[in-house]
């Protein structure tokens, strides 16, 4: 599931739930004098190595490099973390349903410390990644490096538990395990 | 669980589109439209093929064949991922993703997996005989 052409469908109303707590201190931090066309790459929560990374905006590929999106570039993107996602929009600002849909599936298992790439701020990334992955949609996730789908795919892996389990391989332990023990327990 | 409620959110967005789509004129079938369901029958030979042209629910000038919903149960997607499954459709229909349709959203089952629907909660996900997602 997701878009694949020119323009991005205006964001379906009523579907944004509740803004985990680390993202609106990212949010806040957006709202600053960063313009929302550096804003391709965000990033909140705590590296994955252990350090505490000031949640903020880091620009990928905008101004400097400017270069086209090699397979080799592309492969160190998606590698870099355990959790990337490319999404039409942010996060916080998701300008499709389907990447909102992303979006909303990981802040339900409590995936926080994701690396959220906005295709919209750069065409090549655009392009480039739909080619990497050979596939015609945004948006698209990768855990461990590897191409895991779209949309669709990620919500069968959320409803069929793949998701957990695949987390779980990562270090990350989903935070529906949490809420399941809190149940079982009453 | 709250993952009912997610799904029934994400289903309620992806969704509203349904809700639309009982009064889009269920008779007027587009040239895309009809060339996904033609390419999809000869590329996948489906025992089912459902599809929808969601497009009213978005952004673009009414009549348009931009967005799309497929169901498709085939015995060509035994032994595959749903990757892989989705890459078949993806092939099938190349074309009309490279050109106007702008998203596609994709359930695939094998046969076995469909006549276990009524066991299976994907199954709710399912477009055949389901009223408007809620």
């Amino acid at each position: 599931m997701g878009c694949s052409g020119g323009r991005a469908p205006g964001r379906l109303p009523g579907v944004r739930g509740g803004e985990p707590r680390s993202r609106r201190r990212s949010a806040a931090a957006m709202s600053g004098s960063l313009s929302r066309a550096a804003a391709a790459l965000l990033r909140w929560g705590r590296g994955a190595g252990g350090g505490l990374r000031a949640p903020g905006v880091r620009a990928a590929g905008s101004g400097g490099d400017g270069g086209g999106r090699s397979a080799a570039q592309l492969d160190t993107l998606v590698k870099k973390d355990k959790v990337v996602v490319f999404l039409k929009g942010t996060p916080e600002q998701p300008q499709c349903g389907f990447s909102n849909a992303v979006v909303q599936i990981l802040r339900l298992h409590g995936v926080r410390d994701y690396a959220a790439y906005n295709v919209l701020d750069d065409p090549q990334l655009r392009q480039g990644i739909k080619d990497y992955s050979n596939w015609p949609t945004i948006p698209q996730v990768y855990l461990n490096g590897e191409f895991v789908g779209g949309c669709d795919i990620l919500l069968q892996m959320h409803q069929n538990g793949d998701l957990v389990e695949e987390l779980k391989k990562l270090g990350i332990r989903s935070a529906l395990l949490d809420e399941k023990k809190d149940q079982d327990s009453k | 669980m709250l993952s009912g409620q997610l799904v029934r959110h994400l289903f309620s967005m992806a969704g509203r589109v349904c809700l639309s789509r009982s009064s889009a004129g269920l008779g007027t079938i587009g040239p895309v439209e009809a060339a996904i369901r033609t390419k999809l029958e000869q590329a996948l030979n489906p025992e089912v093929l459902e599809l929808r042209n969601e497009s009213d629910a978005h952004a673009v000038p009414p009549g348009s064949e931009t967005h799309f919903r497929v169901a498709v149960v085939s015995s060509r997607f035994e032994g595959l991922s749903p990757l892989q499954r989705h890459r078949l459709v993806h092939a099938a229909l190349s074309e009309e993703l490279a050109g106007r349709v702008h998203a596609l959203a994709i359930q695939t089952r094998t046969p076995a997996q469909w006549e276990g629907k009524t066991k299976d909660s994907l199954g709710r996900l399912f477009l055949i005989n389901m009223g408007p997602y809620k």
